[in-house]
């Protein structure tokens, strides 16, 4: 596994951050999206989904537990926060979005055993009030370059 | 012994399992709750600390039934005697979904019946049309809860159009973080209005975004509570946690408030109702003098309102109704 540390300084920032990694994603794929409250994790799959071209709103799956955005391929959005573990029982509620998808897991914690092979792991951290930490990792080494290359140049 | 059938055989049963609970009520075509029954699972949430044992349609699949019965029961109902199956259809979990439209399709399919598939979000501004004291559109509406804060218009009982929705966290998912945040228990709302009420509102200022439209953002206002909860002492939190909690809700509530009123005016309302769980908290009701709120029994999810909503909501006449699914969203 590769990993790449950047920080995003705004909403936006992460928004942008997470749209460059999503133009590398393909149908199947698993994005697990890890943090405290507050570090901006429906923020950067907000980010991922309008690169995308996923235009409704992305609201944060909490209570709802999943969403599935109809487009071109589907986006998938679920959020595990108010589980504890993953029973048989609940992977086959949470399966369906898996499939013919790409599929962002907020809270991925509770699911770590049972969730399909993840190509991409992001954790945001806070540092303060503006300033996030995000870390991400993956195998593709060139989707890493890409979600840096932007902020490297900016920078 | 005719008379007693021929108001039981006019009766709409409702299902709901869109989320957390498993109900099932019957109602009279004029908006009579004869039975509403939830499985509600908030004493298992505080049990764990806010985190489901297991969210699953495992859990709808186990209740349905006896929930079912016990509805039929409680209204004196029988099976035989239905006039229609209303179900919610979506927004929710599909899995979850599929139980109460399995279950419905199930009971109306064995009785030659309607099956009418509801929306959840109709059902909730349903839940305005039943008796003791329906309200008839036009009115505005809004309706706020943990999984949903939209602004709606209503023209007519039969549906609604959107003017305005969150575009991050919903309002009722606001208060459960804060109270999180607060290490309040669950439900995360309630606590946190009964320990407003100790507090002072005007000690913190937290700012709420204000975005385009009639859209809604709690997302900002959530982190702007965790940095200032992160900044204090142990102590001083102890201290300041009736004060902290009085002026979060403040500020959602001013917020939630501040749009339905432009809402209103934009749209020329002359009525505005609210209802969804966060209908229950006690100072948006008094920040709303004139407004309609949902009974506090049907603000939470239940099954009352989508036998309401399907009493304006055309139906799937028998048979052609088993090959009908849910939906996740919209």
């Amino acid at each position: 596994m590769a990993r790449l540390e950047l920080t995003s300084s705004s909403p936006e920032e992460t928004e942008r951050l997470a749209g460059r990694l999503a133009r590398r994603l393909l149908v199947g794929n698993v994005v697990t999206v890890s943090g405290e409250l507050g570090t901006g994790k429906t923020t950067f799959v907000r980010g991922a989904c309008r690169a995308l071209g996923i235009e409704v709103p992305v609201t944060s799956p909490t209570f709802t537990i999943g969403h599935r955005y109809p487009g071109n391929p589907d986006v998938s959005h679920l959020d595990l926060f108010r589980f504890k573990g993953v029973s048989p029982a609940e992977w086959g509620d949470l399966e369906p979005y898996f499939e013919d998808a790409i599929c962002f897991v907020e809270w991925p914690e509770a699911a770590a055993r049972v969730l399909p092979p993840v190509r991409v792991a992001v954790r945001l951290s806070h540092v303060d009030r503006e300033h996030r930490t995000i870390e991400v990792e993956s195998d593709d080494r060139q989707l890493l370059a890409e979600v840096s290359g932007d902020v490297d140049a900016r920078v | 012994m005719e008379g007693s059938n021929q108001r039981a055989g006019r009766l709409i049963l409702g299902i709901e399992t869109s989320c957390d609970e498993t109900a099932a009520a019957v109602v009279t075509p004029d908006g009579r709750i004869l039975s509403n029954v939830i499985s509600s699972q908030a004493e298992l949430h505080a049990r764990f600390g806010g985190v489901v044992p297991e969210v699953a349609s495992r859990r709808h699949l186990e209740l349905v039934v006896p929930v079912l019965r016990e509805a039929l029961a409680e209204a004196d109902a029988e099976l035989e005697t239905l006039d229609a199956v209303a179900v919610t259809q979506g927004p929710g979990l599909v899995g979850a979904l599929l139980v109460g439209l399995s279950a419905a399709k199930a009971v109306a399919w064995a009785n030659r019946l309607p099956l009418v598939p509801v929306n959840h979000l109709h059902g909730h501004v349903a839940s305005l049309y039943l008796q003791p004291e329906p309200i008839e559109p036009p009115f505005l509406c809004l309706l706020a809860s943990g999984g949903h804060t939209l602004l709606i218009d209503v023209a007519e009982p039969g549906g609604f159009r959107v003017l305005g929705t969150t575009l991050d966290d919903a309002a009722g998912e606001a208060f459960d973080k804060g109270a999180r945040l607060l290490g309040l228990g669950y439900p995360g709302g309630a606590a946190i209005d009964r320990l407003a009420r100790e507090g002072d509102s005007g000690s913190y200022d937290f700012p709420v975004a204000r975005v385009h439209g009639l859209d809604f953002s709690f997302s900002g206002l959530k982190t702007a509570l965790l940095y200032t909860v992160r900044d204090l002492s142990e102590d001083e939190l102890e201290r300041r946690r009736a004060d902290l909690a009085a002026a979060y809700q403040r500020a959602i509530v001013r917020a939630l408030v501040a749009r339905v009123h432009e809402a209103a005016e934009q749209n020329a309302a002359s009525r505005i109702a609210v209802v969804g769980g966060v209908a229950a908290n006690s100072e948006l009701r008094a920040a709303l003098p004139e407004a309609a709120f949902a009974p506090l029994p049907l603000c939470t999810d239940n099954a009352a309102m989508i036998a309401s909503a399907a009493r304006y909501t055309e139906a799937v006449p028998f048979p052609g109704y088993l090959a009908l699914d849910a939906y996740a969203s919209g």
